[in-house]
Parts: structure tokens; C-alpha cells; sequence
């Protein structure tokens, strides 16, 4: 075995033979630091004698396309097709392979193909380069004059021929290249990348067969159902379980502190017990717990104090200056994730072994937090990782797990622990809310001269990792706020941390700027409707001096065929962003029908570097404007007397296929790093809806969701 | 004991009369394919068919569906419109995460099979019962469209 | 005297009789049959749900024949009995009143005068008729079964039975 620090890249002989890479894939984001010596694999490869290539990596699939994308790198530089590409989903359990300890390992914040992209490249490259050597070494010829293509290294004077499953063990035998020796392809050769290619894991999806958590089916395991304090802070004060008992089918009543579940043979028989426990709640402090209260306590805070995020251009002096300064405070609700599968989360809890099912977006978590609860070494611990029934920020927490270790400890053999959709939304971790104070100050033709952006809300990085929180804020809270596309002759950014008693904050798609530029955005058409300019107009002003925002926003307003903010009796409203490494302008129609806002047509232009699978970045769009419609629109978790009102898909409305615009995108072609597609278009969408609402009614949303503030007018 | 006649076989079941077919599908018959996702008839992920009308399993008793023609995802494949519907949510790469594409399919081949070229309002009437959280609402309307013969269009 | 003329009317046929008879006899009847669980499904194209009645969500429609539309029908959802801890209404043969018998839009006036005309009442001739729908349709008798924390009709069901009888008895009068 031998190894390339540089490339964090080792080569070795498979245990059962055929060709391994073990490769270390960077944590979240460009700023996590490499360590300098001995890092652990995140993600493995495979070349077996048969020549398919097996690939393992920590990289979830939720939807949104890694296991396609990421296997399409490696194959690029490989030199194999697709369809010989077997993915297998990182198991915990293979500790020789997987324990990673490069940064944080977790799938999220759009982050995965821009962390992937160079070392997969390497990685398949390397092999690449490898195994060519090996063929060459058994024609007794040189390198050079040889050739890899589909699978096989040719030769190319003689056409001698020999597939990789024949060269596997001799090209593990060789050391690997140094890194300045490896030559990855230049874009114009580019055999997959560029090209839709087809998911790899689509089929299973089509007929039943694909696994998510919620499916995992074990010998003598029974399945729970459990009541969650209605109260966050709230505490189990009571049940009786004898009712429940005689449902046939329930085995056992689990009572822990803050929750009740009833053990069954199936689901039916769980739920149906549950509803007979006569449960008892002792609330606690937030018995009488109201959003107004929430909100009223937000509003103090940002008044009490804030940390200085950034201050340029001497923005006091500025302001004073101003001709005119344009106030407006801006409210984002709590909003719940609701992905299709709803939590669930089987454990086993064994006297030296605990085993953890779960579909989640990081496995290393779940194992620490399973450890922690059995008192268990982590080696003890195995997690089982499979498809994500969504993801959306919601599986990057492990509460889930937690619990349902906590019950499976009281159960004798694996249990499936099971949210309702009620519980589901009643508990999940919100995207915060946030309470924004904005103001710009304007010359005497409307052009901004100063600009201030003072959110308050909770620090979701703050909890999920706290190194990151450092001088007052995280940068993920101020994402989208900190650095407005724009060119502000001054600026000034503050936050103010505002932890909600005891309601758990989480990472919704599209995370700080979810918010932020929805009120970036909506702001910067207020202040173009102030000077009466057209908000097309009044934002390429101020995009002179960056050149890919401003050709995304021209892009989209081109192939909108923007003529104002008006489309017929339509509005129109404008969005432009530099978020996740991705520029992206979107031109939202849409209008009121029988006293109901209607989306009729999304036009999105977007520069995401070099497009790796353009039919997954499509997908992605069309994914994140859904979901951004469904959160602007009626997005909304509100308290009263503690507890969430909302609970299913009645009274948490997301969008239907009758109400679903058109949606037309547009990629920029491109030679840059990739930008991260999961989670931009969320962000894009919704302040410019709000736009075209404005546009459409002359009411301007300043508090979302769209639905109650339209109600309000 | 219940007799259940689901995918063309009889299966016995011993799950209570008033259990959701859902549940004894998924715990007694290990059939994964028909999901779970909100237990109140709401989103359209339980959804078989049931004399060859589609049918919510969350809150179908298991008692109402003696004598009846059970059809699930994991069979559905094996009828000429449901494998035409497969082959095109293929073609288009219709699934993101997938876990209510089982129930789209279901609701889809019901369609086709009573309206063989829908147009937009009856893929509307039919389908908006059916909730997608990642937004895969515009492929699975072009992937019907394919399937109905039409070219991915109207 | 004036009582055996109007018998006589009433047994003559009904509708076309003008009804004699203190129109308030009327109001109690409205306050039942005009309360959401009735009015939510005598509608035209679509059904409504909750007290607000807002059209019901999921695209649901009448259809052909008042069951759903090709393969979004009633019984896809809806069930013999209330399920899902009530939070789904059901009853026997769930599904939207004939066309003819659609209410949406009507003030008490309107209802009435419906509830009394065979063409608009399911062809229901004379008051004994309407009272037997009213006494043992399983969707009548749902909305005192609605499930969940649905409001129910400000009377029972025996009640509203005994104020139907007086209203009929009086020749079915209407509010002008």
C-alpha cells in the first residue's frame, strides 16, 4: 500500500482482489483546513476482476443527484461508462474503509460536487493512470503508446486490447503518481460531463424496490408509535397502558421522560394504542408559549445589543449624507421540513453492540450519538445508511436517533421507531425566524449610497458546530446577508443571536439565504420602486463590476422577455444571488385567482461553473422553486398555549400539481469550480414572487408567508 | 385469519379487520413498495389500486378490501399501461428522492387506463392528489404525456 | 276546515300547492341544513371542507356523477365509517348530492323552496319523502358522527326530525 498525501489518495489491493482507492473528500466547506499528517477515507472505490467499478461513499442520496454526479467524475477520468458504475451506500459498519475524520463529514449545504470535484477527478485519474501502466508493463511497451477507453487499455499501434478486471491486481501492485504527474481532462474532451446522463438510481424508485429507512424489515423487530411532549421543554407526566395493552398486536408501553411509545407488531396496532394511553403532559415553561410572545421577545433583542458582521465604506457618515433613507423591517416565519418519509429511526440495542437503520445525511453523528446514549465504544456502533425520503436539512439531525435509542434500550430486539406525520411536523427543528431591520440610504437620483441589514434570529451553525461561531456570529446565519451582489459605496451588516425558548432550530434548504435574500431582494425593490425605476434597470446599475450576476440577470430577463414588472395582468418580479458558489436571476409571473396567488411561469438563468449533469441541475431548479413557492406561500409553524398548531398537509399547505407554474432554465456555459445546485433556487424564488405579488397588487410583503399577509391587506 | 387477494395471489393475513391495508402490506406482508406519508388520506403515497380504482391505504380498513382486486406498485410493472408509465418516468428521469413516486405510478396508470390521452385537466383531476415535496410535479405531467403516446407534450 | 282544504292540497302534490303555514316553522330546519356539513356537499362542482368552507383541497371535483372525476373518486379517500381518529370523514357511499340538489348559492329561501320541489329534491313528492332522507340517509346521519372536532348541527338528530315533521305537516312553507 502506498499513499499520496497530497492527493489524499491511497492505492492498495482489495481484500477478495481487484483494485482499491481510498479517497479523502474535504468537509463542508472550502474554509475546513486539511489536517497535515493521517487522514481517514470518506469514500472508497472498487475495481473488481469483473471490471465493474463499486463505489462507496459517505455522499447520501436525497434526491437531489449525487449518486449519479459523483460516480460521473470518476468514470470521466476513468475511462469507464456509466451502466459499469455499482453503487453501494457507505456502511458504517466497513470501519476499515469508512471512518472518517477529515473535518465534519455530512451531505448538505450544496456543498457536495464542489467538494468532490477535484478529488474524484484525481482519484479516477490516478487509477486511470494506473492501470494503463500495468498493461503496458505486461506488453513490455511503453506507457505512452497505450490508450484507456470504456473499461480497457489498448495499445494503440498493435490494438492489443486488455479490460481493466484483468489488470486490477498488477496495476494495485504499482505506486501511485505524484500528484503533479496526474493530468486531468481539459472541458472540450469531456465524455460525460456536460451531458445529462440518466440517474443510476432511478429504476429501483420505479417499482417498490428502493430502500428507504422507513423499510428496513429485520427478524422479530417491532415497530413503534410515539406521543412527543406537545410542548417543547414539556415533560410526560402520566399514562395508563392498559387499554393499549390489549390492542392485539402491542407488546410493551415505553415511558421515557418526555415521551410515550407503544411497541407492536405492526404500525396499525402501535398508533391504535397510542391513542388509548391517556397521556398526561406536565407543559413546563412554555405552557403558554405564543409566536406573538416569540416575536415580541425578537423585536426587544434586536433592539439590545448586535455583533458587528461587517462595516465598509463608513456607513454613519453615509447614511447622514443621504438624500433620503428608506426604513423596513422584515419578518421570516419558523418553517418545518416535511419531507415525504417522515422521521423513523431502528435501533438494536444489544449488552456489547447497538445497530442503527436510518436514512441519514450524516452517519458519523448518528454512530457518536447511539455511542453516547448505550454507553457503547463508537467501534460498537453500526450504522445502516440508505435512500433519503427527502432530506432538506432535516436528516442532518440526529434527535431522531437519539430517541429511538433511548426507547430501543427498554425493547428486547430491533424496534422501528416510526413519527407520525404529526409528530413529524410537531417535531421537527424549524428554519428559524428571523426579524430584520434594513435601511439604505439614496442620492438624490434613488441610487443607493448606504445600506444596513440587521438580522435577528437563532444560530443554527452555533449549535450544529460551535467552532464556527466566533465574534458574535456564524457564517452560515449571515450567508446572503454579509455580501449582496451589489456594489454599496457603504455597508454595514450586524446580527443579533435570538435563541427561541427551548424550539429547536435546524438547516432548512437554502439556510441563511432563505432569509437573507429574500430580504436583500425584496428591499432592493423597494428602494427601485422608490426612485421609479425598473427593478430590472435599477439592479444592473448596480452589477457593472460583476460580470457573472449581471449576465445571469440580463440572461433571465432576455428569455422572460422582460418588459417591466408587469406581464400582461400578471406582476413580475425579479431575483439575482451569488449563493453556494452559484449565480442564479430568476422572473417570476404570477397573479391572484378567486383571492389566490397563482404561479404561472418561473424563468431561471443560472451559472453554476461548469455544469456537471445538466439534467440534474434542471431537476434541482425545478425542485428548489417547488419547494421555495410552497415555503413563501403558505410557510408558517406558529405556537399557541406551546404547542405547533399545524400538523399534516391540511393545515400545512405545500404545492399540488394543479398549481405548478412553468418552469424554463437556463445554464450559462462554463469552465469555473461547480457551484452547489441543491439549494440556490429556494432562495431565488421567493422574494422574487414576492415581487411579482407586488407588482400585481401594490402590497408589498414585508412578513411572510404571501397567503396571511394577503389576508391582512 | 383475512384472504386478501393482492397482485393476483391470495395472501392470509391475521392483522385486525380495522387495521389500514397500508400497514398490513408493509409489517405482516413485507411489501415496502406502498409508503407512508401522512396517514390521513392526504398525500397520495399509500396509494394502490382496488378494483382497479386507486385507493388510499392509510385508511383503507383491511375488512373493506376482502374480495377485492388488490394492485401495488410492485406489480403494477406487470400490466401493458403500468409498464408503459415505468418505462417513461425512466426516460425522463422522473424520481428525485422517489419514496411518493410508487404512489404517483399508481395514480398515473389508473389514468391512463381510464383516459387513454389526458389532457392537462384530467392529469390535474387525477394527480393532484398526489404530493411530491421535491418538485418532480412538471416531469411526472411530460412522463404521462410520454406515455400516453404524446410526445412529452399536450 | 281550512286544515282539510290544505290536506287536500298536500295530498293533490306539493309543490305546485301554494304552502300555507307559518313560514318560521322553516327556521329550525334551516339552522340544521344549513350548517357546513350539510351545505359542504350540496355543491355544484366541487366539494368544500371545514366550517369556513373552503373548496376541497386535492383538485377534488364531482365528476360524472357526483363520485369524483376518472380516478380521483370519493371512495379513494373516503371510507364506510370515519377513519384516521376521525380526521377523515366517512359514511356509506360518501359522495356529493345530485346536481339537481345543489344549494351552493342559495339563502334560506332558495333552500327551502328546493327541499319542497321534486325536480331539485331528488324527486322526493310530498314531506314524508324529504323526511325519510333526512331520518336514514347514512350521509344525513353522518354530520351528528363527524369525526374529529367537526361541529355538529345545534340539534339532535331526533329533534331535527320533530321540527321537519312540523314543518311538513304545515304544507312545507318558505320564507318569502
Amino acid at each position: 500500500m502506498q499513499s499520496n498525501r497530497r492527493l489524499f489518495l491511497k492505492a492498495m489491493t482489495a481484500a477478495g482482489g481487484g483494485l482499491l482507492l481510498q479517497i479523502a473528500i474535504p468537509g463542508a466547506r472550502a474554509r475546513d483546513a486539511a489536517p497535515a499528517t493521517g487522514w481517514e477515507a470518506n469514500a472508497v472505490v472498487r475495481i473488481a476482476a469483473d471490471g465493474k467499478v463499486h463505489m462507496t461513499m459517505p455522499y447520501v442520496e436525497m434526491g437531489q443527484g449525487t449518486y449519479t454526479s459523483i460516480p460521473m467524475l470518476i468514470a470521466e477520468e476513468l475511462e469507464v461508462d456509466l451502466k459499469d458504475v455499482v453503487l453501494e451506500h457507505a456502511g458504517a459498519d466497513d470501519k476499515r474503509y469508512i471512518n472518517p475524520a477529515l473535518g465534519f463529514q455530512v451531505t448538505g449545504g450544496s456543498t457536495t460536487m464542489r467538494a468532490a470535484w477535484l478529488p474524484m477527478r484525481q482519484a479516477g485519474a490516478a487509477a486511470r493512470m494506473l492501470l494503463v501502466q500495468a498493461a503496458a508493463q505486461q506488453w513490455q511497451v511503453d506507457a505512452a503508446s497505450c490508450r484507456a477507453e470504456h473499461g480497457a487499455v489498448i495499445h494503440t499501434p498493435t490494438q492489443r486490447k486488455l479490460r481493466y478486471g484483468a489488470l486490477v491486481d498488477s496495476a494495485a501492485k504499482l505506486p501511485l503518481p505524484a500528484a503533479e504527474a496526474i493530468v486531468l481532462k481539459q472541458p472540450k474532451d469531456f465524455r460525460l460531463i456536460g451531458k445529462a446522463a440518466r440517474r443510476l438510481d432511478t429504476p429501483g424508485k420505479l417499482d417498490g424496490s428502493a430502500q428507504y429507512g422507513i423499510d428496513v424489515q429485520l427478524p422479530g423487530m417491532k415497530v413503534a408509535a410515539l406521543a412527543i411532549t406537545p410542548v417543547f421543554g414539556g415533560r410526560l407526566a402520566g399514562l395508563d397502558e392498559a387499554a393499549a395493552l390489549k390492542v392485539p398486536g402491542v407488546r410493551q408501553v415505553v415511558r421515557l421522560d418526555d415521551c410515550a411509545a407503544v411497541i407492536a407488531d405492526h404500525y396499525g396496532a402501535a398508533q391504535k394504542g397510542l391513542s388509548l394511553l391517556a397521556l398526561r403532559w406536565d407543559d413546563g415553561p412554555n405552557a403558554k408559549l405564543s409566536s406573538a410572545d416569540i416575536v415580541a421577545d425578537m423585536a426587544r433583542a434586536s433592539q439590545a445589543g448586535s455583533a458587528k458582521v461587517r462595516a465598509d465604506g463608513k456607513p454613519e457618515q453615509a447614511f447622514a449624507a443621504a438624500a433620503r433613507v428608506i426604513e423596513a423591517t422584515y419578518e421570516l416565519p419558523f418553517l418545518a421540513h416535511a419531507p415525504m418519509e417522515p422521521m423513523n429511526c431502528t435501533v438494536h440495542v444489544q449488552s456489547d453492540r447497538c445497530d442503527v437503520w436510518t436514512g441519514t445525511q450524516v452517519m458519523t453523528r448518528a454512530r457518536a450519538v447511539a455511542a453516547q446514549v448505550t454507553g457503547l465504544p463508537e467501534e460498537k456502533v453500526t450504522v445502516h445508511n440508505f435512500l433519503l425520503g427527502g432530506g432538506f436539512g432535516r436528516r442532518l439531525e440526529i434527535d431522531g436517533v437519539e430517541r429511538a435509542v433511548r426507547i430501543a434500550r427498554e425493547v428486547k430486539g430491533p424496534v422501528k421507531v416510526i413519527y407520525s406525520r404529526e409528530e413529524d411536523i410537531q417535531h421537527d427543528m424549524y428554519r428559524p425566524y428571523f426579524y430584520d431591520r434594513v435601511r439604505a440610504g439614496l442620492d438624490e437620483h434613488g441610487a443607493p449610497v448606504a445600506w444596513s441589514h440587521h438580522l435577528t434570529g437563532s444560530s443554527v451553525l452555533g449549535r450544529f458546530l460551535p467552532p464556527a461561531f466566533n465574534n458574535g456570529f456564524d457564517p452560515e446565519t449571515v450567508d446572503g446577508a454579509d455580501a449582496p451582489p451589489y456594489a454599496f459605496p457603504s455597508i454595514k451588516v450586524d446580527y443579533t443571536r435570538h435563541e427561541p425558548p427551548q424550539i429547536p432550530t435546524a438547516f432548512w434548504r437554502g439556510v441563511g439565504p432563505s432569509h437573507n435574500i429574500f430580504v436583500v431582494e425584496s428591499f432592493i425593490d423597494e428602494l427601485a420602486a422608490a426612485a421609479n425605476a425598473d427593478p430590472l434597470a435599477y439592479r444592473l446599475a448596480l452589477l457593472k463590476h460583476n460580470p457573472r450576476a449581471e449576465h445571469v440577470l440580463k440572461l433571465a430577463a432576455e428569455k422572460a422577455n422582460w418588459q417591466g414588472p408587469r406581464n400582461g395582468a400578471m406582476g413580475r418580479g425579479l431575483s439575482v444571488q451569488f449563493a453556494f458558489g452559484t449565480y442564479m436571476a430568476m422572473v417570476v409571473d404570477a397573479h391572484l385567482v378567486d383571492g389566490e396567488v397563482r404561479v404561472e411561469r418561473v424563468v431561471c438563468a443560472l451559472d453554476c461553473g461548469v455544469p456537471i449533469n445538466p439534467d440534474t441541475i434542471r431537476a434541482q431548479v425545478e425542485s428548489a422553486v417547488i419547494f421555495g413557492i410552497s415555503g413563501a406561500l403558505w410557510g408558517d409553524i406558529t405556537f399557541k398555549n406551546g404547542r405547533v398548531e399545524q400538523s399534516n398537509f391540511h393545515d400545512y399547505r405545500v404545492l399540488r400539481m394543479h398549481e405548478t407554474p412553468r418552469i424554463e432554465t437556463h445554464i450559462v456555459a462554463s469552465n469555473e469550480a461547480p457551484g452547489g445546485m441543491g439549494e440556490p433556487g429556494t432562495a431565488a424564488l421567493m422574494p422574487a414572487l414576492a415581487n411579482a405579488i407586488y407588482a400585481h397588487t401594490g402590497k408589498r410583503i414585508r412578513k411572510l408567508p404571501i397567503a396571511t399577509a394577503l389576508q391582512s391587506a | 385469519m383475512i384472504s386478501l387477494h393482492i397482485n393476483g395471489k391470495t395472501k392470509q393475513v391475521e392483522a385486525a379487520p380495522d387495521t389500514p391495508l397500508l400497514w398490513v402490506l408493509r409489517d405482516e406482508l413485507h411489501m415496502s413498495g406502498t409508503k407512508f406519508g401522512c396517514g390521513m388520506a392526504l398525500c397520495g403515497a399509500c396509494t394502490v389500486h382496488v378494483d382497479g380504482q386507486p385507493a388510499r391505504a392509510c385508511v383503507l380498513p383491511v375488512s373493506a378490501a376482502v374480495g377485492r382486486k388488490i394492485v401495488t406498485i410492485e406489480a403494477i410493472g406487470d400490466t401493458p399501461v403500468g409498464k408503459r408509465v415505468q418505462q417513461a418516468w425512466a426516460e425522463i428521469d422522473v424520481p428525485q428522492c422517489g419514496y411518493c413516486q410508487s404512489g404517483q405510478i399508481m395514480a398515473a396508470s389508473a389514468l391512463l387506463k381510464a383516459i387513454p390521452k389526458p389532457s392537462d385537466k384530467d392529469i390535474d383531476q387525477a394527480m393532484s392528489g398526489n404530493i411530491c415535496r421535491c418538485g418532480t410535479y412538471p416531469r411526472i405531467r411530460a412522463a404521462i404525456h410520454k406515455a400516453a403516446g404524446n410526445g412529452g407534450k399536450a | 276546515m281550512r286544515r282539510r282544504l290544505m290536506l287536500a292540497l298536500a295530498l293533490i302534490g306539493g309543490a305546485a300547492a301554494a304552502a300555507q303555514g307559518d313560514p318560521a316553522l322553516f327556521d329550525p330546519v334551516a339552522s340544521v341544513v344549513m350548517t357546513p356539513r350539510c351545505v359542504n356537499c350540496h355543491q355544484a362542482e366541487a366539494p368544500r371542507q371545514k366550517d369556513i368552507g373552503v373548496i376541497h383541497a386535492q383538485q377534488v371535483v364531482r365528476g360524472k356523477d357526483g363520485h369524483g372525476s376518472a380516478v380521483l373518486q370519493c371512495a379513494a379517500c373516503h371510507q364506510a365509517v370515519n377513519t384516521a381518529q376521525g380526521k377523515v370523514p366517512g359514511a356509506p357511499n360518501w359522495h356529493l348530492a345530485p346536481l339537481s340538489m345543489r344549494w351552493q348559492g342559495l339563502d334560506k329561501k332558495g333552500v327551502c323552496e328546493q327541499m319542497r320541489d321534486p325536480k331539485r329534491n331528488g324527486n322526493r313528492k310530498g314531506g314524508e319523502a324529504v323526511i325519510e332522507h333526512m331520518k336514514t340517509d347514512p350521509l344525513v346521519l353522518w354530520a351528528w358522527n363527524p369525526g374529529a372536532n367537526r361541529t355538529q348541527p345545534p340539534m339532535s338528530h331526533e329533534d331535527f326530525v320533530k321540527v321537519l315533521q312540523q314543518w311538513a305537516d304545515a304544507g312545507m312553507p318558505c320564507p318569502q
